[in-house]
């Protein structure tokens, strides 16, 4: 099969329209290779280029949606014809449309998130260098006994949304990145660490990076014991706080407030956390990793303040969310190709303080440093607010990291950990995974040990 | 079996692809030098109705078609997958995985398949035969159920899925099988309003049968467990914090032992030394109360299947026997490193994905209490009837869990219903503090995720009770 163009075959789905009827093809088309390492050999080699289309058929004010993980022409008629059938059964709703071109009207960012290198660049040394991140851990310190795996991945990806309401839009990007499990210490005293680095293109990758990250991450919590049930201060690495980030972002999300199941329901214009906070997504930012000028319905994306100075200030909505709270879409739609357009954050980012996180840890006197959190899905309700995850890290105090903590819950709500932000680092760092990260001092959580 | 849908015609029977055509592929993905070829071909379709607040926001249809080919030489596994069926695609596809696979035995290479093993469901009812206005109706009845159980129920969805999914191995041992799925699950989630604020509960069971699911679930049952979860939030007080003797409810724990135990005791992190319970064959590693097993037979279980993904056939496995670690569980690559069997634990997501050790059906056995007696016998503790996701460190053993619906224990009675909490523990030490085990017994559906794939597994575990677990709740001392 020759490939055909992924613009071209959304557009072609969109010519079958029929009249009286909206169609929407979403398409997308990766090229992707994955490395895994263990023991200095390539355990796996994977390279491949997933592919797949969602259309959404809208009959009056009834949508139907199909998908198909293949761009095979049949099957993507298939997909339509059960589109069209799915829309006759559901319930009429007179928020549903698609995007127009007058929607999100303005500027559109002109954004460079393509490195041909990561095509360019031979398997051969993308594997070099995971088999090179495995080696560097191992001899960042004698303290780490092996390798549990290492990685390299990268894709380089293309989107088109073309619509019969003229809607075209094609976008794509690279990414990649490149990481190690460190095991340090022996037995049922091990400890585990992670470190990667990520980039955009291949040459951005820093090796050396994600195995110090994980060799120090695993060596200081050797020893770490259970404490006892104690109130403390808490301080967050910048990839926790990148993940509560990710978890306060699908609590603004349209559809979230619009079904009612958030806690930031109707509180809009009200202070829901500290002084110092502001938080706004920034996808028109080509340093974040989820950056994007337009967004899956084809919208032009935007900069969308949240919450600014503690006041709750707005939502991320999509063109249906939008309809349905009264307002317009934020250019905030997000859907991979099974799926029907959700609205969510891309780059999730907090106004730095202006503390170093050395100086925070000056500040937080006797505190627990939060290095990693685990099950922050299980734990956590943004309905409910509840918050408890089990964490793992360092004591601090006198300014100094001390002895080292593991088996312990870190619980509070979400609610009370925004008002009780007392400092924000000044650290501001990009990662993967639709927020920015940053030391952040809490000045109270449960910890619950023995 | 007589075939009463086209859809349960097998790879084979519907020409999706011919017996030559994968010999001279498995022949093309030798060619570079590789030790072993293998070709997995699956078709796959998934239908979904959403309900969400009243209306029929969303019916979905979902196609997965296409083949992985993988090859291994020496301690490396290339692998290349593709969408395009046709002999010249899979040809393709051959040629790429065996380019990242270069092993030092190239050649010409003969495969014969052997005759196809044939493996087939005994569903009743293709969900394909029915209407799509019946499985519309059974959300409409959910949500009436749901909201008519108290006036706090504000929001109500549920969704009705169905998937279908015919899979077929080939590999250069002359290994040829087929097998056909269906699955089936019913979901539905409430949002309770108080003066204490929101709550949700969710029920959402699920089981590889077709449509004749519905004779042993109803749609109104379901719905009235989310809801009274919901409901018992509202008035639920904070969680106790520290170490708490903690009863597991039959069928709400499995998925603790999943977690805890076993994911440590998949040969493919063993070998990498990232588990616990690496060199402890033989070993006693749990109470003697405690008999793990993990079943990809279990009748209707959500993690079922005639062959693994792999071709090889399932087994009930026994991990664990009387608390002594009898064995691990196995797929082909492993199991050829040591010179082995697979135990029929190979799986994998989509063709897109390699397999990799993987649960099925795991749980543990019932023992001989009286569950009512354990409650009795707990002076203050937990009582968790349902539990959320949860997340394990295989290297350390350590692990976390939410808890979605839990009591608490006081002079051995149940009594206030407390808010959300996590429990945190170690593995080895959880078997180990088992020190009670119920006579009852119960599964739960759900999805396990690893290296980024999602499959389909059920847990099980009658009731039984930890001596001590960590407790991390909101209330503060």
């Amino acid at each position: 099969m020759a490939e055909i163009p992924i613009f071209d075959l959304a557009l072609r789905v969109v010519e079958k329209a029929h009249p009286g009827e909206q169609v929407e093809a979403y398409v997308t088309r990766s090229r992707t290779t994955e490395v895994a390492i263990h023991a200095g050999a390539v355990e796996s080699l994977v390279v491949a280029e997933p592919a797949g289309v969602g259309v959404r058929v809208l009959l009056g004010d009834r949508q139907g949606f199909a998908w198909a993980g293949s761009l095979d022409p049949d099957i993507i008629d298939e997909a339509l014809g059960a589109a069209r059938d799915n829309a006759t059964f559901a319930t009429p709703d007179d928020s549903l449309a698609f995007a127009t071109l007058a929607d999100g009207a303005g500027e559109v960012a002109e954004l460079d998130l393509w490195r041909d290198d990561i095509l360019t660049t031979a398997t051969a040394d993308k594997v070099a260098y995971a088999l090179a991140v495995e080696q560097a851990t191992l001899g960042a310190d004698p303290l780490v006994r092996a390798v549990e795996s290492a990685h390299y991945g990268d894709s380089a990806t293309e989107v088109a949304i073309v619509s019969s309401l003229g809607v075209q839009v094609a976008k794509r990007s690279t990414g990649c990145s490149v990481s190690a499990h460190a095991l340090a210490g022996q037995g049922g005293a091990t400890r585990t660490g992670y470190g990667f680095s990520a980039g955009r293109a291949f040459a951005d990758l820093d090796l050396n990076v994600a195995s110090a990250d994980a060799a120090k991450r695993a060596v200081r919590l050797l020893g770490a014991k259970q404490p006892a049930t104690t109130n403390l201060p808490v301080i967050f690495d910048p990839l926790v706080t990148r993940s509560l980030l990710a978890l306060v972002g699908g609590a603004l999300g349209g559809e979230a407030i619009t079904k009612g199941r958030s806690m930031f329901v109707g509180r809009e214009g009200e202070t829901v956390g500290a002084p110092n906070l502001t938080l706004v997504d920034v996808p028109t930012d080509p340093a974040a990793f989820g950056a994007s000028s337009h967004d899956s319905e084809g919208v032009p994306t935007r900069r969308v303040e949240l919450i600014k100075n503690g006041v709750l200030t707005g939502f991320l909505h999509n063109i249906v969310t939008g309809r349905r709270a009264g307002t317009a879409t934020t250019g905030s739609a997000v859907r991979g190709y099974a799926s029907t357009p959700g609205a969510g954050a891309r780059a999730l980012c907090l106004t730095p303080g202006p503390n170093s996180p050395e100086e925070i840890l000056v500040a937080a006197g006797e505190a627990f440093y939060v290095q990693s959190v685990s099950g922050i899905h299980s734990g956590t309700n943004t309905v409910s607010g509840d918050f408890s995850v089990g964490a793992e890290g360092l004591m601090v105090r006198n300014g100094e990291f001390a002895e080292p903590i593991r088996e312990v819950t870190i619980a509070s709500t979400l609610p009370r950990m925004l008002s009780e932000i007392t400092a924000i680092g000044s650290d501001l760092t990009w990662f993967p995974g639709g927020a920015a990260g940053l030391t952040l001092l809490i000045s109270e959580m449960t910890i619950s040990g023995s | 079996m007589a075939i009463t849908h086209p859809n349960q015609a097998d790879l084979l029977e519907s020409g999706v692809v011919e017996v030559d055509v994968l010999e001279r592929v498995l022949a093309k993905a030798l060619e570079g030098g590789g030790e072993f070829a293998e070709v997995f071909v699956e078709d796959r379709v998934n239908n979904a109705v959403h309900l969400d607040d009243t209306r029929i926001e969303e019916l979905v249809s979902g196609r997965t078609r296409g083949a992985g080919i993988r090859v291994l030489a020496g301690a490396t596994t290339g692998y290349a997958h593709s969408a395009d069926l046709s002999p010249e695609g899979l040809l393709k596809c051959a040629s790429a995985a065996a380019s990242a696979a270069r092993g030092q035995s190239g050649g010409t290479h003969v495969v014969a398949l052997s005759s196809p093993a044939r493996n087939r469901q005994g569903e009743t009812v293709p969900p394909e035969s029915i209407e799509k206005q019946r499985k519309v109706e059974l959300l409409n009845i959910a949500d009436e159920a749901a909201r008519g159980r108290n006036p706090a129920i504000k929001q109500v969805s549920a969704t009705y899925a169905d998937s279908r999914r015919r899979i077929l191995v080939a590999n250069s041992d002359g290994v040829l099988a087929t097998d056909g799925r269906v699955r089936t699950r019913f979901m539905v989630q409430c949002v309770a309003v108080g003066d204490t604020g929101m709550q949700t509960g969710t029920d959402a069971p699920g089981y590889t049968q077709g449509f004749e699911f519905f004779d042993a679930i109803n749609p109104e049952s379901v719905a009235v467990t989310a809801a009274d979860r919901a409901l018992t939030l509202l008035r639920a007080r904070p969680a106790p914090t520290g170490k708490l003797p903690v009863v597991l409810r039959r069928g709400a724990g499995g998925v603790l032992f999943h977690e805890a135990c076993g994911h440590g005791l998949e040969a493919d992190l063993v070998g990498r030394d990232a588990s616990v319970f690496r060199d402890q064959v033989d070993q006693l590693v749990a109470s003697p109360l405690v008999t793990v097993v993990d079943d990809g037979g279990f009748e209707h279980g959500w993690g079922t299947s005639a062959i693994d993904d792999e071709g090889t056939p399932v087994a009930r496995n026994v991990l664990i026997e009387n608390g002594v670690l009898s064995d691990y569980m196995w797929d082909l690559i492993r199991a050829r490193q040591s010179g082995r069997a697979s135990s029929g634990n190979g799986r994998r997501e989509t063709y897109q994905d390699l397999p990799m050790v993987r649960m099925t059906n795991t749980y543990l056995v019932a023992g001989e209490t009286n569950p009512d007696d354990i409650i009795a016998d707990t002076e203050y503790g937990l009582y968790c009837a349902s539990l959320g996701g949860g997340q394990v460190n295989t290297a350390t053993g350590d692990y976390v869990f939410g808890v979605t619906e839990a009591y608490l224990i006081e002079n051995g009675e149940i009594t206030d219903p407390v808010r959300a909490a996590q429990l945190i523990g170690n593995g080895l030490e959880t078997l180990r503090l088992v020190d009670a085990v119920g006579n009852d017994f119960d599964t739960w559906a759900g999805t396990c995720g690893k290296d980024g794939q999602g499959v389909p597994v059920s847990a099980g575990q009658p009731t039984l009770r930890v001596a001590e677990l960590t407790v991390g709740g909101t209330a503060r001392g």
